[in-house]
C-alpha cells in the first residue's frame, strides 16, 4: 500500500483528470453522431432518427450495438497491417491533442510551453490515417479519396499554422494557458478576426467535414477512403471525425474566444457553452453548404486564405512593434 | 532523460535500417516516418522541444505526406519489389557499407576521445530562445535561406507554367 502523501494524491488526481477527459471526449464524440443527425433532420424539415427510445434518445445505443455485432471484415486484397493501423491513427492522434487543452484553471492534462505546436504536429500525423486507410484498402474509390485528402492537406496545413501565429505573437507564448490568460481584457477574436476566419476554415478541413469532405464525398466516391471498412474499424473513423469536431471547437474557444473566461457563470460552464456553440456551427455548416469541387478548395486555400493570413501576420507584427515602447 | 535519448536513438537507427532494407516502397516510407518521429523524440530528450515539434510538423507531417502521396500514385507492384530485392544483394551494399562503417568508427572514436562533459544537460531550450538566436546572430543565414526558398518557388512556378502552355492539357477550371 502506497502512503497517501500529497505528491501521490496529486499524481492520482492528474491521472483521474486525464482519464475523465479521455472518456469524456470519446463519449461526447459518440453522442454527437446522433445529435448531428437529429439536428440535421430538424434544420432540413424532416424527423431524423426518432424511433429508438423516447424521442430517439436510445439511437446511440442501437448504433453502437449494431457496429459491434457487424462482421469485422478485412478485404483479402488489402494491405493488412496498414489497414488495421489507419483507424487507430485516426482516433489516437486526435485524442492525444486533447492533452494540451486547458478546460478550466484547474483542469487540463499537460501544460507545455510548446502546446500549440503539439496540436499542429498531431494534425499532421492525422493525415496518414486517411492516406494509409485509402491506399491499403486496395480500392480505386478509396485511393482517389486518399489522393484528395493529401492534396487538401498540403493546401490547408500551411495557412493553418500561419493563422495561429497572430495569436501566438499577441500572447507571446505557445502555451495555451498563457494564451487564455492574455485574453483577460479582450478576446482574440476581435483583434485576430482574420486569423479566426482562416483557422475556422483550416479546422473544418482538418476534420474533413463539410464543405471540405471531398475525400469521402458520398455521391461520387461512395464514402472515399473508408469504403472498405466495416464494424468498429469504420466506427473509429466515424467517431474520430466527431472527436475532431470537438477538438477543433475546444481549440478555437481556447485561442480566440477566451477559453474559460467569462462573467457570472463558473469557468467550466463557460467553456462548455462556447464549445457547444462552435459544434453547432460545424453541424449547421453541413446542413447549409454545398460541397465545392476539390480543385476549388485548393485554389481557395492557396489564393485566398494564405495571403489573408500573411497580411494578418504582417499587421499584427506591426501593431505589436508600434505598441511596445522601445 | 538519458534513457529516453538512447531509446529513441535506437528506434531511429533500427527504423532507418528498415527503410533501406524493406522492399515494399510504401512500408519503407512508413519506417522513414517512424525514424523522423524518433529523431523528434531525440530532440525532446535533449531539451529542445521546439525543434522536435517542428521536426514532426515539417518532416513527418508535410514532406512525408508528399512522398507517400507520390509513391501511392505510382502504385508500384511486384516488379518494384523484385527490383528492390535485386538491389539488396551483398555485392551492391558491401562496399559502401564498409566505407560508411569506417567513417562511423572515426566518428565514434572522436566522440569517445572527447568524452566526459558531454552528457545530456537537461536544460530546456524555449521557442523564444530559438527565435532570439535565429534573428540575432544568425540573421544573415535566415535571410539567405529565405532567398533560396524564394528562388526555388519561382523556379517551380515557372516550370509548372511552361508544362501547361505546351498543350500538355490544362487542369479543369484553370482557364478562367
Amino acid at each position: 500500500m502506497i502512503p497517501l502523501t500529497p505528491e501521490v494524491v496529486a499524481v492520482l488526481v492528474a491521472m483521474l483528470q486525464a482519464l475523465v477527459i479521455l472518456l469524456g471526449a470519446v463519449l461526447l464524440g459518440a453522442v454527437l453522431t446522433v445529435a448531428e443527425r437529429r439536428l440535421l433532420g430538424w434544420w432540413q424539415d424532416r424527423y431524423g432518427p426518432n424511433r429508438v427510445g423516447p424521442a430517439g434518445s436510445l439511437q446511440l445505443v442501437a448504433d453502437t450495438l449494431k457496429l459491434f455485432f457487424k462482421e469485422d471484415w478485412i478485404p483479402p486484397f488489402a494491405d493488412r497491417g496498414l489497414f488495421v493501423m489507419a483507424p487507430a491513427i485516426a482516433m489516437a492522434s486526435l485524442l492525444l491533442s486533447f492533452l494540451i487543452i486547458p478546460f478550466t484553471p484547474g483542469w487540463g492534462v499537460a501544460d507545455w510551453h510548446i502546446g500549440l505546436l503539439f496540436f499542429l504536429a498531431m494534425a499532421g500525423i492525422n493525415v496518414y490515417a486517411v492516406l494509409l486507410g485509402g491506399w491499403s484498402s486496395g480500392n480505386k474509390y478509396a485511393l482517389i479519396g486518399a489522393m484528395r485528402a493529401s492534396a487538401q492537406t498540403l493546401s490547408y496545413e500551411v495557412f493553418m499554422g500561419l493563422a495561429l501565429m497572430g495569436v501566438v505573437a499577441m500572447a507571446g507564448s505557445f502555451n495555451l494557458r498563457e494564451i487564455v490568460a492574455a485574453q483577460q481584457g479582450l478576446w482574440f477574436i476581435l483583434p485576430q478576426c482574420l486569423g479566426f476566419a482562416t483557422f475556422l476554415v483550416a479546422g473544418i478541413a482538418v476534420t474533413h467535414r463539410h464543405p471540405f469532405d471531398q475525400p469521402e464525398a458520398e455521391q461520387e466516391l461512395a464514402d472515399g477512403y473508408h469504403i472498405e471498412y466495416a464494424s468498429m474499424k469504420f466506427g473509429m473513423f466515424f467517431i474520430g471525425e466527431y472527436i475532431g469536431i470537438l477538438l477543433v471547437s475546444a481549440l478555437i474557444v481556447t485561442l480566440f474566444l477566451g477559453g474559460w473566461l467569462g462573467p457570472w457563470l463558473p469557468p467550466w460552464l463557460w467553456f462548455a457553452l462556447k464549445t457547444l456553440v462552435l459544434v453547432m456551427l460545424f453541424i449547421l455548416l453541413r446542413a447549409a453548404l454545398p460541397r465545392p469541387r476539390y480543385d476549388g478548395v485548393m485554389r481557395f486555400g492557396w489564393k485566398v486564405c494564405l495571403p489573408l493570413t500573411l497580411v494578418n501576420l504582417l499587421v499584427t507584427g506591426a501593431a505589436i512593434l508600434l505598441a511596445t515602447p522601445t | 532523460m538519458e534513457l529516453a535519448f538512447y531509446l529513441s536513438g535506437l528506434v531511429a537507427i533500427l527504423a532507418t535500417l528498415r527503410v533501406i532494407t524493406h522492399t515494399h516502397p510504401v512500408h519503407a516510407l512508413l519506417y522513414l516516418i517512424v525514424s523522423l518521429i524518433s529523431v523528434a523524440m531525440v530532440f525532446f530528450a535533449l531539451g529542445a522541444p521546439f525543434a522536435g515539434a517542428l521536426e514532426i510538423i515539417v518532416y513527418a507531417g508535410a514532406i512525408m505526406v508528399l512522398f507517400v502521396f507520390v509513391v501511392m500514385m505510382l502504385n508500384l507492384g511486384g516488379a518494384a519489389v523484385a527490383q528492390e530485392r535485386a538491389w539488396l544483394r551483398p555485392s551492391t551494399w558491401l562496399g559502401p557499407a564498409l566505407l560508411a562503417g569506417l567513417l562511423l568508427g572515426v566518428l565514434a572514436f572522436d566522440l569517445w576521445r572527447g568524452g566526459g562533459g558531454r552528457a545530456i544537460a537537461g536544460e530546456l531550450l524555449t521557442a523564444k530562445a530559438v527565435g532570439m538566436t535565429l534573428f540575432g546572430p544568425w540573421l544573415i543565414a535566415v535571410e539567405l535561406a529565405a532567398l533560396l526558398l524564394l528562388a526555388a518557388l519561382v523556379t517551380a512556378s515557372h516550370v509548372g507554367r511552361l508544362a501547361s502552355r505546351d498543350g500538355a492539357g490544362t487542369a479543369p477550371g484553370e482557364e478562367r
